[in-house]
């Protein structure tokens, strides 16, 4: 299959390795995976800050750049979600009907990595080889917003070598709610000291989870600490063999 | 806090209450049961989805067509025997009651637990004119003895101990001898003094969880049987309405009926729910008066994102799951409508240019739970996205205005946005140690301060695209897409600047 993938910006300047384990994936499976350049950010920041004339602009953007994709995936639950479940929110607030015509056109040819795994291509085992203990975090805009339900978790059961170990309140948002880390710093912190808590508690060597934005706050706040215990996006899980474990 | 008004900015007053140990334990504790037993509460009816549609159509309805309603209600409240007031602010809906009651030459009068009395500050205005509201709901009556403020919409006293309420009452509840810290002590206390009040006052005051417009009805739930005792036995009764309250016929109520108990505390069923239709012969209040509050309401129906929220039917599950909730409390939004359906009704029923008020859509890190959770289905998170674009729309420039335009020119392109990558990795130099930093200046300092952060790498994703694209050319192998990043960069499609 035709796939052309959607980074996002955040992985593309930050966690470029999560993109590649995503294009090693894909292509392991056997599809032509497809990369447009010009793409950079969904505008979801823009959007969630308040700056919604700023998302409009990267609205348009976006779906000009996906034009002619077939389907589109991205390896994070909430830029899914911006697209599919805000831009026709940011088509409405900007009186933009343009915006609104193009985003009901592209906007079912997204997926997040693991519903498009699970959900369109109908596969639960990739193949994948982790030889790690692990602790999976279920993101909020992917469990509340895409309803991927457990696709990521399906996926994690049949990874082999793995230990995959049950997080207590894993339901709960690690506090990051991009720009609330910062403009809420306090509460923000509060909410990720008892998701590192937990974490710790599982006694993994890694938490995975399918968005590097979520993993990023956690990460932050479990390197901080120096608990020893490492984030992983579940793209490098899913993407490791016998041959390459990704980390 | 005083009715609707925070004192503070979210984040600054949320900092305070973050370090009270007692407050974040009884909020853990307290939160996360209610959260399970709602969760075992709804898991018991299978239709629980179609009755949230059904509580958010009727709602729609209702507020669609609500002067209609309004007027229905009035005319239906008044063939019965009872008066209807509009009130178009808060002064005009204390100015009514204080004179219902200077007419009676009531001094003393007892109150429903209503929260639409709290958000116009009625207690304190009767008392500048020397009357003296008794609030009767067991918890309302512990945070008016404390001269507190409640902190949640259905547990007014969650912030408080077993311990602090036995000094309280012994403290100020006199003719009982000394109480220990025994619940069924400290109740029995409360509830001989309320008896005694219930029995002896002339005049009582309520809210309205509900309106009926084609019987004329209003309706208060309740779980302590004192609201039962405040609409039956005065000879006067007031009740203050929200005007988003109305219903508009009888058969509406028994959606409700069973979303707002689950909901709330639960329960299949709450224990006490009272209806009555204008005044009745020789039975209960032979004086009815209706007090129709807009206080910004009319100004947040006219929102067409924003009216959602008047569905809202004060259950306060949307604060039993909320993260945020769960960790700052009911004070640190510094109105009477805490949590997340304070964060976006405080700000709309004030309006936008509250500096305070405005901070509360941020309060918020969008994780989705209060959508879940709310009965009628009003899109919090949503509301919240919306909001914030009213709070930034009308402000000047500012560095986070700046910021993010800046971010959105870097990001108008790829080779725009690859040049933004290029100057960051040259820019974090100084501030990466170990692959990690540690320190940001400003604003972003916010993230530093318990969170380090991962340095930019070498590569990004679309240099290595990139450079795969050239190494699979050289060795002669076939590109596995036809868009060669040249062809693309040269093109920029649907460049927004």
């Amino acid at each position: 299959m035709k796939v052309d993938i959607f980074p996002t910006c955040i992985n593309d300047a930050l966690f470029p390795r999560t993109g590649q384990a995503m294009v090693a994936l894909l292509e392991r499976l056997g599809h032509d995976v497809r990369f447009n350049p010009n793409q950079t950010c969904c505008g979801q920041m823009h959007l969630n800050t308040g700056y919604r004339q700023d998302a409009a602009a990267l609205a348009h953007k976006f779906v000009s750049d996906y034009e002619d994709a077939d389907v589109i995936v991205t390896p994070s639950g909430s830029c899914a979600a911006m697209i599919r479940e805000l831009y026709p929110e940011v088509a409405q607030w900007t009186g933009d009907h343009a915006l609104a015509k193009a985003v009901s056109d592209v906007s079912p040819r997204v997926y997040e990595l693991s519903e498009f795994l699970v959900n369109r291509l109908g596969i639960t085992d990739v193949g994948a080889y982790y030889p790690h203990r692990v602790t999976y975090h279920p993101t909020c805009h992917a469990m509340r917003s895409l309803r991927v339900g457990d696709a990521p978790l399906k996926l994690l059961q049949q990874v082999r070598g793995m230990t995959l170990l049950p997080l207590e309140g894993a339901e709960e948002c690690c506090g990051f709610g991009g720009t609330f880390s910062i403009k809420n710093p306090d509460v923000s912190t509060a909410m990720l000291a008892d998701k590192v808590q937990h974490i710790i508690a599982t006694g993994a060597e890694s938490c995975t989870a399918g968005d590097n934005s979520c993993l990023m706050h956690i990460g932050g706040g479990l390197h901080r600490l120096r608990s020893g215990t490492r984030t992983v996006h579940l793209a490098h899980i899913l993407a490791s063999t016998q041959a390459e474990v990704w980390v | 806090m005083s009715g609707l008004h925070p004192q503070l900015p979210f984040p600054e007053a949320a900092k305070s209450e973050l370090l009270s140990a007692q407050l974040r334990s009884n909020l853990r504790k307290v939160t996360h049961t209610i959260r399970e037993k709602r969760l075992s509460a709804v898991a018991e009816l299978p239709y629980w989805e179609e009755l949230r549609v059904l509580g958010e159509a009727t709602k729609n309805e209702a507020l669609a067509h609500l002067s209609d309603h309004l007027l229905e209600l009035e005319k239906n409240v008044k063939a019965r025997g009872g008066q209807v007031h509009w009130a178009t602010d808060a002064q005009e809906a204390r100015e009514l009651v204080a004179q219902i009651a200077e007419r009676h030459q009531v001094r003393e009068l007892i109150k429903v637990k209503s929260i639409t009395s709290d958000e116009i500050e009625l207690n304190k205005a009767l008392d500048e004119r020397g009357i003296h509201a008794i609030e009767t709901d067991l918890a309302e009556l512990i945070v008016q003895l404390s001269h507190d403020t409640p902190s949640h919409i259905l547990v007014p006293a969650i912030h408080r101990n077993r311990a602090e309420i036995q000094a309280l009452f012994n403290r100020e509840l006199p003719g009982e001898g000394h109480l220990s810290d025994l619940p069924a002590d400290l109740a029995g206390a409360a509830r001989r003094y309320l008896r005694h009040k219930f029995l002896t006052t002339k005049m009582a005051v309520s809210g309205a969880n509900f309106g009926i417009a084609d019987t004329g009805t209003v309706c208060v739930v309740e779980s302590e049987g004192n609201g039962r005792m405040c609409v039956t036995l005065p000879e006067v009764l007031v009740s203050i309405m929200g005007v988003e309250k109305v219903l508009p016929t009888w058969d509406d109520i028994s959606v409700f009926m069973e979303l707002l108990p689950r909901s709330s505390t639960a329960e299949r069923m709450n224990p006490y729910t009272s209806f009555w239709s204008g005044v009745t012969a020789d039975d209960g209040p032979q004086e009815f008066h209706l007090i129709l509050l807009d206080n910004g309401r009319s100004k947040v129906l006219a929102d067409q994102t924003g009216r959602q929220t008047l569905r809202c039917i004060r259950c306060s599950a949307c604060l039993n799951v909320c993260p945020v909730y769960e960790r700052a409390g009911g004070h640190a939004y510094g109105s009477v409508y805490p949590g997340p359906i304070g964060a976006i009704l405080t700000p709309q029923l004030l309006g936008m240019q509250d500096h305070n008020a405005n901070t509360l859509p941020g309060a918020s890190s969008l994780c989705g739970a209060c959508f879940d959770a709310c009965p009628v289905r009003i899109n919090i998170p949503q509301v919240l996205i919306y909001l914030r674009g009213e709070v930034t729309k009308d402000k000047g420039p500012s560095v986070e205005q700046l910021a993010m335009q800046g971010m959105r020119l870097a990001m108008s392109a790829g080779w725009r946005f690859e040049g933004a990558i290029k100057l960051a990795r040259i820019g974090q130099g100084p501030l990466v140690q170990d692959g990690t930093i540690s320190w940001l200046p400003g604003m972003l300092g916010g993230w530093t301060q318990s969170r380090d952060l991962g340095a930019f790498p070498d590569q990004s994703f679309r240099e290595w695209w990139r450079e795969r694209q050239r190494n699979q050319a050289k060795a002669g192998a076939p590109t596995p897409s036809d868009k060669s990043p040249a062809n693309r960069d040269a093109k920029e499609p649907g460049e927004q600047v």
